[in-house]
């Protein structure tokens, strides 16, 4: 046992973690009460950490049958008001969507991380970015939204766990780490330390046993004429709060930019380098990173398009987030894309050669 | 004087039901009420409710529920027990819920041991959707799927989930009942009762009550048929009795 608000990883100080155990960390720091999970690759270790780590600060680890059951238990456990989460990679997501659609309707809060890998089917197990469709959409049945947060750093794994905590608390809704390959078992120097957080509502929903009050009830059928439709749009209405309210992105050298590169996750981070030495060779780049993949930061984006400036998306995948991105733009500039799917990792001379090219710079 | 012999217990919400006309439902609900009010447990119980005809349990029982997706209610469970022991969580499943898409979530939730109550309703065929077949129909039973009756060629056999789960190092308490008459019924109560007590005197594994319950509607047949066709044709498939414990 540690004492509150400490943790037995050095807390406050510089250490060197790979992204999948720095995440797990920061989720115990955060205050989460339970962790449910099924081993894939690659997020095995965030399972294996928490299993250890759980029990040592008395709270709950389960390794469960399947990823159904999985997002079940956080279901069970969010139901009652615990801060529970689970992680998966890919594949196993898919099979989480039903209870993703379960936990939007019946509105309980829930962190699920995505360590991506290659798809579709069983794909491969290298990095990948393939479930933006899937995460930004709500890849289950029924009109919701899930908030996306996509980290690019291990730091970034740690710092996003408290805010998803805190968003999904705040809203009531389902929040989604979406990582990769890469950043789940990459090592890099992190600070974990607990900062303070939100101030959030009481959860006076929660199932507590009706002690002292009328029968709490947490449900998502909704028979009676017109009362599903009055749940979707007092959805809807939270749905545009969260848009409104928390959108998070980067930016760098726009103002002056020919070329704005757009990528999130480990592929900006790559994008950043290759912009870098565009503009060594002189060339006016600049790039813009969503660090909300949902809510999109569509306003930054289409700000940036206001002005004629080239778009350049890149992706590990065939093309999703351009979308986003071409929606944004609304045709006030050309939007052109660059990716590697199916597990591929695009490198900073390929991104730099890109760049060259739509803006007719021959390479030397 | 005037005596009051026999009333509605308060965890019984005073409702019309929408369950059909000799639907076993209303009285597993009763009981179920009746028990958490004998233990006085209704300010620290949690109740699952499933997908198919009793999804809409927390209408009548007035305890914390939920409502979870098709067949998992053993996990949702889990997730409550866990984070919640000195709660008391049960899951009213019914056969397809239990038996059919859900069948890994049960098993497992016993295999682990969990520390629930599992109440199971066995009417042999799905209700809401419309009278299809079940993993429990019994052989020949006409069904909206089974147009001919059921096959052990085509469909396989009526599926026996207490004896299955009764293997199990997990779970410490399996009886079968049925609601086909007053003495079962007693017998029923008993047995829900008992495994509800496990769980408060914080017993080690997972307690399940199987319970045969008529479903005259899709049996297409009288209510009275309903309860004598429990006793002549499901009871000898699902043998009344302790399993385990």
């Amino acid at each position: 046992m540690t004492e509150e608000g400490q943790t037995s990883k050095g807390a406050g100080k510089r250490i060197l973690m790979c992204g999948n155990e720095a995440l797990a960390e920061s989720a115990i720091i955060a205050g989460c009460d339970a962790y449910f999970g099924y081993p894939i690759t690659p997020q095995n270790e965030i399972p294996a950490y928490m299993s250890r780590r759980m029990p040592e600060e008395k709270r709950i680890f389960v390794q469960t049958e399947s990823e159904l059951a999985a997002i079940n238990m956080v279901f069970g456990a969010s139901a009652t008001g615990k801060r529970a989460m689970t992680s998966s990679s890919s594949p196993g997501i898919s099979l989480m969507q039903e209870g993703i659609s379960y936990l939007a309707g019946a509105e309980l809060p829930a962190v699920v991380v995505n360590v991506m890998r290659g798809g579709p089917g069983l794909g491969n197990i290298a990095p990948s970015q393939a479930d933006y469709f899937q995460a930004t959409r709500g890849g289950g049945h029924g009109d919701y939204r899930t908030i996306v947060l996509g980290p690019s750093s291990v730091q970034e794994m740690v710092d996003c766990m408290p805010l998803a905590f805190d968003l999904a608390d705040q809203y009531r809704m389902t929040v989604m780490v979406l990582a990769d390959g890469i950043l789940g078992q990459m090592m890099e120097p992190v600070i974990l330390e607990k900062k303070p957080g939100r101030e959030l509502p009481a959860k006076d929903w929660a199932l507590t046993g009706a002690k002292g009050r009328k029968q709490n009830i947490v449900r998502s059928l909704w028979l009676p004429e017109g009362s599903l439709e009055n749940l979707n749009f007092k959805l809807r209405d939270k749905y545009k709060q969260v848009e409104k309210n928390e959108v998070l992105c980067e930016q760098y050298e726009i103002d002056d930019a020919e070329i704005v590169v757009v990528a999130y996750g480990v592929a900006a981070r790559i994008v950043r380098s290759a912009v870098s030495r565009a503009r060594e060779e002189g060339i006016k780049a600049g790039w813009l990173r969503p660090v909300t993949l949902w809510p999109f930061p569509t306003k930054q984006t289409s700000r940036a398009a206001d002005e004629f400036r080239i778009f350049l998306v890149v992706e590990m995948s065939n093309g999703q987030m351009v979308e986003d991105v071409r929606l944004a733009v609304n045709g006030k500039s050309p939007v052109m894309f660059y990716g590697r799917p199916g597990g591929g990792v695009p490198n900073v001379e390929e991104i730099l050669e890109q760049i060259r090219q739509l803006t007719l710079r021959p390479n030397k | 004087m005037m005596k009051t012999i026999f009333k509605r217990t308060p965890t019984l919400k005073d409702c019309p039901t929408h369950y059909c006309p000799g639907c076993g439902h209303g009285i597993a609900h009763r009981l179920i009420a009746e028990i958490i009010d004998e233990l006085d447990i209704r300010d620290r119980t949690i109740g699952i409710a499933p997908v198919g005809c009793a999804v809409l349990a927390y209408d009548y029982l007035d305890v914390d529920m939920v409502e979870v997706a098709h067949g998992r209610p053993p996990a949702v469970a889990t997730g409550m027990k866990r984070t919640n022991p000195d709660k008391i969580i049960f899951s009213y499943q019914g056969d397809g819920d239990l038996a059919s898409i859900g069948a890994a979530e049960i098993l497992h939730a016993g295999h682990r041991g969990e520390q629930i109550t599992v109440i199971f309703i066995n009417n042999a065929v799905y209700g809401m959707t419309g009278g299809q077949m079940a993993p429990t129909t019994m052989l020949d039973q006409v069904t909206a799927t089974t147009p001919k009756g059921r096959s052990a060629a085509e469909q396989g056999y009526p599926l026996q989930v207490s004896e299955l789960l009764a293997t199990l190092p997990g779970t410490i308490y399996i009886e079968r009942c049925a609601l086909s008459n007053v003495a079962r019924v007693r017998k029923t109560k008993k047995a829900i009762k008992h495994a509800f007590e496990l769980q408060l005197d914080g017993a080690e594994g997972l307690s399940m009550v199987e319970v045969l319950s008529p479903c005259p509607t899709y049996w297409r047949m009288s209510p009275a048929k309903a309860m004598e066709w429990i006793e002549s044709n499901m009871t000898k498939v699902f043998p009344i009795g302790r399993l385990k414990g």
